[in-house]
């Protein structure tokens, strides 16, 4: 556990308490409400219907992958998943075909999970819920913003792609802590097959309520809502310096305003959009289009058993082989869930190869090429691990030998041999030990009477006469062996 | 219409011909299109007229039987489609400015139904604007006339429907019905007007009112076909979710079956409202009932009068937001501005109509944050007492009977105010609420020598009970209380 994070200001000590919306676009191959694909980059306005253009006469029919994604996501959150209810939330908007968004609003599918982040901390889930994109709109003109531009273009090909909308509870509490919920997130979402995870496409969107308090308070500030965080560093920055600007604020006897804020990346700095006072009222009522969405017991519990394992579980599952009580082993743990060579690590420890070695080989030597390490048999890897622990491979043969098995050069033992790795055998290396002791006595004598600092000397002899070829660990077994 | 009227016998007995080849659908839909240019002039009953379309469709009609195939159970029988029913290519107006130039790149589920069951569309008819009113006055192509009388309305919304059945243009329409925009037309017309269960007919392609309410459902002149063309329009559709699963079951044959041993309740609470000829017409109709052996009794549901409070709020909070997207973005009209909102305002100041504007304003104060509970909240909790007074009088009765409108037709421009003209759905709104069938039969002459249609109501899925009693009516009904009709001034007699 790191130190609390804390804000100094000059009239003492705040703490800053943050809640995350996430939403995040399901990899469905139709939309939420009609047959159109669902499909990031393709020509403006081709992938639309008179469902999803909100023609009138038209009328939605969910989708019910969409249902079962959002399921996933909610038992792989904990969450109770629940009869639901589409509610409208009306507002004018061009990008939004009906003037209305459908959303879930106080009967969502999942209600009260919580997500366990990697230093086991703890975030409540409060809840999880299905809704509908909007299409996008780009100003030409003027300076490319809202104000002064010529025209704008509006693209619908997004309009009606399913959303699973997460809110997280306040229970963030620094700006690392609310990358690491993002980040471990993310991973589950990509676990679930719900979503592709890609930040960069706008698959996942961040929204940011942050506010301050003095340290110990146990009420909460007027918190501020941030948008427009479109990767991990801007959540982290934006946050910092909301909480900075609002700590300054408060600091110089003011109030913080109810307000929804606009990260700015460029300037680093968050601005204000619009106040409580200017915020819409959406005029939520019942979606008279849609019936209740009650899923049965079977439902759900056959979504639960589609489920694969949550990088929670496999994080889990490799701490219990290796423990995580080095630094060095939560990196590399880390490092293993990412790239998904958590498997082959767990199959080669079951193989019989040490734990430990198998994880460092994985995240270092394997982690190069991580497709082709996925792609490694469980057995191959063993081997080498074996190989190398049983001494026949020195740690920098062993890892050559593995570069060489990812490179698809063949089984572990015929690179060795390729190299000139192997066919030292322990009789053959105490002859040239033997031969060494015959021809450097006086070495020896000094060595023989505990003299370590010979032992480099003789040893380098040994290799000198193996070619390379000996195990530097075994000659040096060998020469203790003779001096006892 | 000329006694030598291609569908003097019924729309039934029309397809039967066709397919018999005994006559030719080219000929019916010529016959239509020449009607329909000879009275529509004083009627404007049609927003648009399909001649060509209507034409081609009758000729693969023909074409279809001279080989020998059967083109569907409306095997060449015309149909007028409301306005506010999406036909793929055609412009779908919903008698507004802010659907001006829009056409549809799809046909509504019903409109495909039809052609494939064989029938040939021949237009669009003219309505309220947005199905918002109960006269066809609010339309931006002007008023329908009703052809009884062509200084009255003929109802609303689906008031270019009815009459053009009361006048004999076509034998079959399609009409929407939100409030009563079916049944009560269908009364100030002297047709037959049915509303199905809700999710019985697809809305898919319905320019949506008020979702929650809005059904599509038939015209025509005989209960028979009424049932006839919903036997085509009815069914699952996987495009609306709110489209009710299951087989639906042959409902023309019911019409001629006896109503003997059902049981009947007359709803007192609404005679009270309703002109003399029309709380008549009810007990009228309810005494030949008793005739055809049904055992009926008056019940009271005084419930069902808070119907029209609960839907003037209800309505108009869906409507606020089905009609947020006609925003001049995408289609329709579009009247410029230097920024987006200035934009969105002018095009719906110049696109909407006054009831229009009215309605979005209405339904927009009572979905507003510290308005919902007083308002929509409250007004939801009246619809599920109105449905729990229905199920408990559904315990007791098969269909209930009641009048359809409180009024014979009224002149056009005699209702100015707002509050009046919603009145006029007084006894048909509880239906809509409840999501139950009903359908107005034409039964008597009432005031001014003018038709007075008799309402049955039925639980959901009651459709079955609820024709062989609306075929009872018919057959008891005066015989010149329904159309056809040619169309005349005041007092000129048919
Ligand atoms: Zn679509």
């Amino acid at each position: 556990m790191s130190a609390p994070y804390r804000i100094a200001g000059a009239t003492g000590e705040w703490e800053i308490v943050v809640g995350l919306e996430v939403h995040c676009e399901l990899s469905t191959a139709t939309k939420l409400f009609c047959s159109c694909a669902n499909r990031f980059g393709a020509e403006p306005n081709t992938n639309v219907c008179p469902v999803c253009l909100g023609l009138p006469g038209s009328l939605p029919v969910l989708n019910r992958h969409a249902v079962e994604l959002a399921m996933a996501i909610g038992t792989a959150l904990g969450c109770e998943i629940r009869p639901s209810v589409f509610h409208r939330k009306n507002y004018f908007y061009p990008d939004m075909p009906k003037d209305y968004q459908v959303t879930q609003y106080d009967e969502p599918i999942n209600v009260a999970g919580a997500l366990e982040l990697a230093d086991h901390a703890r975030v409540g889930i409060v809840r999880a819920h299905l809704e509908e994109d909007t299409g996008k709109t780009t100003h030409v003109g003027g300076d490319g913003r809202i104000h002064g531009a010529d025209y704008a273009l509006v693209d619908y090909n997004r309009a009606g792609v399913p959303l699973v909308e997460i809110v997280s509870a306040p229970d963030i509490t620094s700006p690392e802590q609310a990358r690491a919920y993002v980040a471990e997130l993310r991973a589950v979402l990509v676990a679930t097959g719900a979503s592709d995870g890609r930040m960069e496409e706008g698959s996942l969107r961040v929204d940011a309520n942050v506010s301050v308090r003095r340290v110990g308070d146990p009420s909460y500030g007027t918190r501020c809502e941030v948008k427009n965080l479109n990767s991990l560093r801007s959540l982290g920055r934006a946050i910092e310096h909301e909480a900075h600007r609002q700590v300054a604020v408060l600091e110089d006897g003011g109030l913080v305003a109810q307000e929804t804020r606009h990260w700015n990346e460029t300037t680093g700095r968050t601005t204000s959009m619009r106040s409580k006072e200017e915020a819409f009222d959406y005029r939520y009522f019942p979606e008279p289009d849609l019936v209740r969405l009650a899923p049965g017991r079977e439902w759900i519990a056959a979504v639960a058993a589609g489920l694969k394992m949550l990088p929670a579980a496999r994080r889990a599952r490799l701490a219990a082989l290796v423990g995580e009580d080095a630094p060095a082993a939560l990196e590399q743990i880390a490092t293993a869930l990412d790239l998904g060579l958590d498997d082959l690590v767990v199959a080669a420890a079951g193989l019989g190869a040490p734990a430990r070695l198998a994880l460092a080989r994985a995240a270092n030597e394997a982690a190069q090429d991580p497709a082709s390490a996925r792609a490694l048999a469980p057995e191959a890897f063993a081997e080498v691990l074996h190989l190398e622990s049983s001494g026949a491979l020195s740690a920098t043969q062993a890892k050559a030998v593995l570069a060489e098995m990812l490179a698809g050069k063949g089984s572990p033992r015929a690179i060795a041999q390729r190299l000139g790795f192997e066919g030292l055998s322990a009789e053959e290396l105490d002859t040239v030990v033997a031969g060494v002791i015959g021809e450097h006595p006086a070495e020896w004598e000094r060595y023989a009477a505990g003299d370590d600092k010979v032992a480099q000397f003789l040893l380098g002899q040994v290799m000198r006469r193996t070619k390379g070829r000996a195990n530097g660990k075994l000659v040096a077994e060998a020469l203790q062996r003779r001096r006892a | 219409m000329s006694a030598a009227a291609p569908f003097a016998g019924g729309a039934v007995a029309l397809a039967a011909a066709i397919r018999r080849g005994e006559e030719s659908a080219r000929r019916v839909a010529e016959v239509v299109l020449e009607e329909i240019a000879g009275a529509d002039d004083l009627l404007h009953c049609f927003n648009a007229v399909t001649s060509e379309e209507a034409l081609r469709a009758a000729d693969a009609v023909d074409v279809a039987v001279a080989a020998g195939r059967d083109p569907g159970p409306l095997c060449g029988v015309p149909v007028a489609l409301k306005d506010n029913l999406c036909t793929r290519g055609v412009p779908t107006t919903c008698s507004s400015r802010i659907l001006e130039g829009w056409r549809p790149p799809y046909d509504a589920t019903v409109v495909s139904r039809l052609r494939k069951a064989g029938a040939v569309i021949v237009g669009k008819t003219n309505l309220d604007e947005f199905a918002m009113g109960s006269s066809t006055e609010n339309s931006a192509n002007g008023p329908t006339r009703n052809p009884w009388d062509t200084s009255r309305v003929p109802g609303g919304s689906s008031g270019g429907s009815a009459a053009a059945v009361a006048a004999g243009l076509v034998p079959l329409a399609l009409g929407s019905d939100t409030g009563g925009s079916i049944r009560q037309p269908a009364s100030l017309c002297g047709v037959v007007g049915l509303k199905p269960t809700y999710g019985l007919v697809s809305r898919y392609g319905l320019v949506a009112f008020a979702s929650s309410l809005d059904q599509i459902g038939p015209f025509a002149l005989r209960v028979e076909d009424a049932a006839a063309l919903l036997e085509v329009i009815a069914g699952h559709d996987p495009a609306d979710s709110t489209s009710l699963a299951g087989e639906v079951p042959p409902l023309a044959p019911e019409v001629g079956r006896s109503p003997a041993g059902l049981r009947v309740g007359v709803v007192a609470d609404f005679l009270v409202d309703a002109s003399p000829a029309c709380a008549d017409a009810v007990r009228r109709g309810a005494d030949a009932l008793v005739a055809a052996g049904a055992a009926v009794e008056d019940v009271a549901i005084p419930e069902l009068l808070h119907g029209l409070s609960a839907y003037y709020l209800i309505a108009p909070a869906e409507a606020s937001s089905n009609l947020a997207r006609y925003d001049g973005v995408r289609y329709g009209l579009r009247v410029d501005a230097d920024d987006v909102a200035t934009m969105n305002a002018r095009t719906r100041s110049k696109g909407f109509g006054a009831e229009v504007k009215r309605r979005i304003m209405l339904g927009t104060y009572v979905l507003s944050a510290g308005y919902y509970d007083a308002y929509y909240a409250q007004a939801q909790r009246v619809r599920t007492l109105i449905m729990d007074a229905f199920r408990r009088a559904y315990e007791r009765f098969d269909v209930l009977l009641a009048p359809t409108s409180p009024s014979v037709a009224f002149p056009i421009g005699a209702k100015s105010d707002p509050l009046e003209m919603y009145l006029s759905d007084l006894f048909t709104i509880p239906s809509n609420l409840a999501g139950h069938p009903a359908v107005s039969v034409p039964f008597a002459l009432g005031e001014e020598n003018l038709p007075v249609g008799v309402q049955v109501l039925a639980p959901a899925l009651g459709e079955p009970a609820m024709l062989r009693v609306a075929g009872a009516l018919e057959r008891a009904a005066a015989p010149d209380a329904r159309g056809p009709v040619r169309p005349h001034g005041a007092g000129a007699g048919r």
